[in-house]
């Protein structure tokens, strides 16, 4: 890796490197108790990604893994789901892709000596396993030790009956309730409870089938489909705490039972949304130091009492705002979500940490790794907000309660850093990509008092915004508290936006001050948003402003440590502040990222994880990170995702955690000057910001900006297919229904219908005449106004396949086909694959091949090419091309065992071409892709497929042959729930 | 689907309400430092001109705690945390009778606080009690700037805004090195805290006591009495206490001459003591240890320290700028080292050997700051009884 220097503060500079007065003298407690006996450990995954268990598993293995590493012990990772770094070679030493059951731990137990198991990264899955292998006796045979967690902590964390008593015998307060077997008893819990309650039928897992219950008339229903729900029978009933506010702390503890507190995060969104569903803020805004000392000793007596084990914990209070009295909700003895998030939002690497510490290191005798010099005993300080808002993807599942509640239902979520929680609350949603440019000011967003009002009380994935339209329109903040709960402080920040809109209504570019101008700029307004407010001026011509008037942005450094002391990580956010007048006169910006005269490469992230852009970006942007350096470069990670690997401050050279939104990019690229920018590896959020980076002149690293346009522009990129003599399904565009149905005869039956720019077949559906059509098409364009429709003629009964090419300008190097044992309709993200093809004749895998090597040619392709195609009866159609990384690529790169990414990231640098490398897959029988959904958590929704992308996430199996029964069974199965 | 809402109608009525509200400029503040940089911001609480000592505390709650410590006495407090008055202030919640930092300097200053608790907002209270505050200062660059170059003098204004002159103000405040402050934050008169009939008596030399030592004390069964900062050994011999605390407090402990010799014979007197923060550097100096100002103090909740004795860790809140001599300390044949700062290996406790006599650099009763290291008060009262 390459080092960089502690900044030498760039704006002071008389600034000395060393500091007087200071001595450091750690190693003076350096007693190294490194458990010896541990030499070798095995890492459980989380397995594919679901709602409720992301990327963020993949990022604490990860780190949990080279933290191994770094002691000189040998690790092996278990793990079902290829997307992520932690199977990668680059991160364990031994990459186990196997199924997340006993089996394949006896499998890898039989064939590795392990000495110990850690647990405790890969969610609740992995603790499960675990778990079930300790009870099966599996680790006692092999004398493997279990680290970093307690079995019989995990046991009474999850028995809520065994939770509460224990918290009421250690004194800590809990919501009242009581376990209900029949109908009657449920009745008189109730009755003696008072409204509203919870009801939480036993032994069902995320939450499934609990439910708030308002008022008696609901009750009964509830409380039988409770009953029903749970295998026993049995059901908590529990007071809600509806509207407190809600708190999480983040604990570390060592083998000598040191505690500390990584984290407070506040919850915006107060009880009744579940924590993955709320938006959350840190450090907390609104506690005083009584109620959060309080809370902070709660905390720990709760870890001590649950038993002892060394490593993270997360625990969640309620606090009543009437009194500030305190009740425990929950705690769970591991790493998390909200743990992956404190890591980012403070620098402390916890998973990092924890694995330490599970190999008997105690956390004062290890190091503070972001400022190199003081201890990893203390308790990280912010001198800035971070805003987490989750993402959501309501519109992949129509019919779907979009309600928020108990039970989880985002995808993804997105990190704002900011000097104030106004900037990092617009940081967030510019983030988003939800075509938000800040809260609000941006031409969104409803005006119809009555919508706003019932989206208060009834909160969805836009309550955020309707809370600052009512305010515009003059709704009192307690009105809004009444209906929300949302503590009163964030409203009145929220109010501030409302204000000075209205305050910058009176101005015009020309006329705007420059103090009010920075203000706006503090509070997080982009130059869109302001641009919209003052209206007849663009985005441009406010940058320009902006810029004239020098408000420039200025980056500050994240280092636990609110810069008491200097820091060694190049982890950085952007933000706006007033200049100082140094001594000599001279009026001076803090700005703590120093430019290098190295030559360097900005790879831009893909930004939240929704349907259809996951983990697999992550994947690639670290590999692209890491390519990039070999190859000499200094390379710039900029995402604000926070569950990502890449994300990490030591896997790039710079790590920018910004928003992957034109503003902040275009500003940083003016500021680092890049030799260009890499747009293939951050999915569509990447690549559809290279048009104005292009408009720009700033160069696009491997395929130009108009090749790219070319292969996403249907017409042209038809009219290339027909010149190279390849087929493709007929098709015609379409800008009314009317029009459609011209162009759908003209094609035949039946057709594609889609917008002409999408995400994961967002929109698409097939349809099989002229009254199907009118409808799909209506409806697309009442959604989707100003766009253009296409048709395509649908090849129905076809099969479908994929290739992944490297183009280097003159060879080509083929990282995979793949063919799809689903028949075409269903979304290739949806479909189970199957590395090699299994089924197609070597006729059609010569047209397969001969095709792409044409199209990746003729566009110039530099880098990474994805061809999706149809074959029916042995003619093969080329569906689609994507000029970039796509989601098969990691599955091949794990199979084959070659670092594709890699090769096709130094390809595109120009600095290697194909033939410096020497490609070897490796020989195994079939590897096949399994699509993974989270229908459970939408009880309404049909498991019906079709060419909208649904997955959540995917799981690799190997098989030796076609005669595998799991691959016969999935072959008659295969079309099952393809949607009519 | 959306249906009418009663308040609907409140909306009307109120309707005007948002109207009035208008954004509210802040008019213009700056802070100008000893090594003549100049830094730019906004007033809040009352227009006017502050100087002290700029010290930076990183803690990220606890503000009202920090601002009525007497330790803080004469210093311009740089808050590193972004957001401060959030939750108002809560009068009891208070560490003595006022506000004792001599200014506030900090990044966003809330104006709107929410608690249900509180008695009134920080920027009320701060106008109350003339309170010289400037905001939306690049704080970060601020710390950086004071972290590099040490600890020094500053003068914050928002009513004059000539540099020059604020410049030859500044010049005229002393250096924090040799200025004694327990004199204006002690008690003029001796009184009594908690409950008489309590078994033990603790006598608290009062150099700059927080409230919450007090009642850590009263919690755990003794009954104060707080003596001035000078009182005499014979002063508080008087009342036949069980043990002594010597209190935390500001200033340079190099210059108390008088209050060592205290120390000295309380020490003398075998009388268990206990010293905190300034009290440790007092006790350190009655057994002839030199203390010294450090380049930059320790002030925020996070700081770790060992106990060497136990073998844990805790995480402390510190509030100080001057330091004792740990090569001092480690040729001392009477004292031994209890507590080791994890980050710079400073001392943060020592013990008297053979005598009930110890000291924490530290503040164990917190406030702002974790309950961590309360146990040392029990050590304390444990001492009294045997």
């Amino acid at each position: 890796m390459v080092a960089l220097q502690p900044f030498p503060g760039l704006d002071d500079p008389g600034r000395k490197t060393a500091i007087p007065g200071r001595n450091f003298h750690l190693n003076q407690h350096l007693a190294m108790p490194k458990d010896s006996s541990i030499k070798s450990v095995l890492i459980i995954g989380s397995g594919p990604i679901i709602i409720g268990q992301a990327c963020e598993f993949d990022y604490s293995g990860s780190q949990a893994a080279r933290s191994l590493k770094e002691e000189g012990i040998e690790v092996s990772l278990i793990n079902s789901n290829p997307a992520t770094i932690m199977t990668d070679k680059v991160t364990a030493d031994n990459v186990y892709l196997l199924p997340l059951n006993t089996d394949s731990l006896i499998q890898i137990l039989e064939e590795r000596k392990i000495d110990a198991v850690l647990p405790t990264m890969g969610g609740q899955t992995a603790l499960n396993l675990c778990k079930e292998a300790d009870e099966r006796g599996i680790w006692k045979k092999y004398g493997v030790r279990i680290i970093g967690v307690n079995i019989e902590a995990i046991e009474t964390t999850e028995n809520r009956e065994a939770f509460r008593q224990l918290m009421i015998d250690i004194g800590v307060g809990v919501a009242p309730s009581k376990v209900a077997n029949s109908f009657l008893e449920g009745k008189e819990i109730a009755q003696n409870l008072g409204y509203p309650l919870v009801i939480r039928p036993s032994y069902t897992l995320g939450g499934t089938g609990a439910g708030f219950v308002f008022k008696k008339e609901e009750f009964e229903d509830k409380l039988m489909r409770g009953l029903q729900a749970s295998p026993i029978h049995e059901v908590l009933i529990e007071k809600a705490v509806f509207g407190w506010k809600e708190y999480e702390l983040e604990l570390l503890r060592d083998n000598k039972d040191n505690v500390i507190i990584i984290c407070s995060i506040e919850n915006f969104d107060p009880m009744g949304i579940h924590t993955g569903d709320s938006i959350t803020v840190a450090p907390a805004m609104t506690l005083s130091d009584k109620t959060f000392q309080h809370m902070r000793n709660l905390a720990i007596k709760m870890m001590r009492a649950i038993g002892e084990f060394a490593g993270g914990c997360n625990v969640q209070f309620a606090v009543n705002p009437e009194d500030e009295s305190i009740i425990a909700v929950e705690i769970n003895p591991r790493v998390s979500r909200s743990s992956a998030l404190a890591s980012k939002a403070t620098g402390y690497p916890i998973a990092k940490i924890a694995a330490k510490m599970a190999i008997g290191y105690n956390l004062d005798e290890l190091q503070n790794q972001v400022t190199g010099s003081t201890s990893a005993f203390f308790e990280p300080t912010l001198d800035y907000v971070i805003v987490k808002i989750p993402r959501w993807n309501f519109d992949k599942f129509p019919g779907a309660d979009r309600t928020l509640g108990l039970q989880m239902k985002s995808v993804g979520e997105a990190m704002g850093i900011g000097r104030s929680f106004i900037e990092a609350l617009q940081k967030a949603c510019q983030s988003l990509e939800i075509n938000k440019a800040g809260l609000g000011a941006d031409g969104t967003g409803s005006t119809k008092l009555d919508d706003i009002v019932y989206n208060l009380e009834h909160a969805s994935w836009d309550r955020l915004f309707h809370v600052k339209e009512a305010l515009k329109l003059g709704v009192p903040i307690q009105s809004i508290f009444n209906l929300t709960k949302i503590d009163k402080w964030f409203l009145h920040e929220i109010q501030q936006l409302v204000l000075m809109e209205q305050e910058l209504k009176r101005y015009n570019l020309q006329n705007l001050p420059a103090d009010f101008f920075l203000e706006l700029k503090q509070k997080g307004y982009s130059d869109t948003q302001i641009a919209h407010v003052l209206s007849n001026v663009t985005e441009d011509e406010v940058y320009a402003r902006r810029k004239e008037l020098g408000i420039h942005r200025v980056y500050k450094t994240v280092d636990t440590c609110a810069a008491e002391f200097p820091s060694k990580t190049p982890y950085f956010y952007s933000t706006f502040e007033n200049g100082y007048t140094a001594a000599d006169g001279k009026t001076v910006l803090s700005n703590e990222s120093v430019r290098s005269d190295k030559k360097k490469i900005i790879v831009l992230g893909s930004g939240p994880n929704r349907i259809g852009q996951g983990i697999e970006f992550d994947y690639a942007c670290v590999h692209g990170v890491l390519a990039a350096k070999e190859a000499g470069f200094e390379a710039i990670m900029v995402n604000c995702n926070p569950e990502t690997v890449s994300t990490d401050f030591d896997i790039a050279d710079k790590l920018y955690f910004e928003p992957v939104f034109w503003e902040h990019i275009y500003e940083l690229i003016e500021f680092e000057k890049p030799e260009g920018v890499i747009v293939q590896l951050g999915g569509q959020t990447a690549l559809k910001l290279s048009e104005r980076l292009h408009e720009k002149g700033i160069k696009i690293i491997g395929t130009s900006f108009e090749d790219m346009d070319l292969a996403e522009d249907r017409g042209r990129f038809s009219d290339l297919l027909k010149n190279l003599d390849i087929p493709y399904p007929l098709y015609g565009v379409a800008e009314s229904a009317e029009e459609a149905l011209v162009v759908a005869n003209q094609v035949g039956y039946p057709v594609l219908v889609r917008p002409s720019y999408v995400l994961g077949g967002q929109g698409m559906s097939i349809v099989i005449n002229d009254e199907e059509l009118e409808n799909a098409v209506i409806k697309l364009l009442k959604n989707l106004p100003g766009n253009r429709v296409l048709i395509d003629h649908f090849l129905d009964r076809a099969e479908e396949a994929e290739a992944d090419v490297i183009c280097d300008g003159e060879n080509i190097q083929f990282i995979g086909l793949m063919e799809h044992i689903e028949p075409a309709g269903i979304h290739s993200g949806d479909s189970f694959a199957v590395l090699p093809p299994f089924n197609l004749s070597d006729h059609v895998l010569n047209q397969m091949r001969e095709y792409a090597q044409k199209i990746a040619l003729a566009l110039n392709i530099r880098g990474l090419l994805n061809i999706q195609y149809a074959i029916k009866k042995e003619k093969v159609y080329v569906i689609e091309a994507n000029p970039r990384a796509s989601r098969t690529v990691p599955f091949i790169a794990k199979a084959h065992l070659v670092p594709y990414i890699n090769i096709a990231t130094k390809v595109m640098l120009g600095t290697h071409k194909l033939s410096d490398f020497k490609i070897e897959p490796r020989k195994f029988g079939y590897a096949i892709k399994e699509p993974v959904f989270s229908f459970d958590k939408f009880p309404n929704v049909n498991k019906e497929l079709g060419p909208e992308m649904k997955s959540t996430g995917e799981a690799i199996r190997f098989i030796d042959s076609l005669e595998d029964p799991y691959f016969r069974h999935l072959y008659k199965e295969k079309s099952m729930y393809l949607s009519k | 689907m959306p249906r009418h809402y009663p308040f609907f109608l409140i909306y009307f009525a109120l309707s005007n309400a948002l109207s009035t509200m208008k954004y509210a400029p802040k008019s213009p503040a700056i802070l100008v430092l000893e090594d003549g940089t100049v830094f730019h911001g906004k007033s809040a609480g009352k227009v006017g001109t502050a100087t002290g000592e700029v010290c930076f505390n990183t803690g990220m709650t606890g503000y009202q705690e920090v601002f009525t410590d007497p330790s803080y006495k004469g210093q311009l407090l740089l808050a590193t945390n972004v957001h401060i008055g959030n939750y108002g202030i809560k009068y009891d919640e208070s560490e003595s009778d006022s506000l004792k930092i001599a200014g506030l300097i900090c990044r966003n200053f809330s104006l709107q606080y929410s608690r249900k608790q509180a008695d009134t907002s920080l920027n009320d209270y701060f106008v109350e009690q003339n309170m010289v505050v400037i905001c939306d200062v690049d704080t970060r660059a601020l710390v950086r700037h004071i972290r590099d170059k040490g600890a020094m003098n500053a003068i914050i204004s928002s009513d004059i805004a000539d540099v020059a002159k604020l410049k030859e103000m500044l010049s005229k405040v002393p250096s924090m090195a040799g200025l004694e402050l327990s004199s204006t934050v002690s008690t003029e008169k001796p009184y009594f805290f908690g409950n008489p009939e309590a078994k033990l008596k603790v006598a608290v030399l009062d150099e700059g006591v927080k409230t919450n030592t007090l009642r850590c004390l009263a919690d755990r069964g003794c009954y104060v009495q707080v003596f001035p900062f000078n009182a005499s050994y014979n002063d508080i011999k008087a009342w036949n206490p069980n043990g002594v605390l010597v209190s935390n407090g500001p200033g340079d402990p190099a210059v108390m001459p008088q209050v060592v010799q205290t120390v000295k014979d309380i020490l003398a007197a075998e009388l268990p003591v206990f010293g905190i923060c300034l009290g440790h550097q007092l006790l350190a100096e009655a057994c002839g240890i030199p203390t010294f100002k450090m380049f930059n103090g320790h002030r925020g909740i996070n700081h770790p320290v060992k106990n060497m004795n136990s073998g844990h860790s805790e995480v402390t809140s510190q509030n100080h700028g001057f330091a004792i001599s740990r090569e001092a300390v480690e040729k001392s044949p009477i004292l031994e080292i209890t507590h080791v700062n994890l980050n710079d290996n400073s001392v943060e406790g020592i013990k008297v050997k053979n005598k009930k006599a110890f000291s924490v650099q530290y503040h164990p009763e917190s406030a702002p700051g974790p309950d961590d290291s309360r146990y040392l008060f029990d050590d304390f009262v444990k001492s009294l009884v045997n």
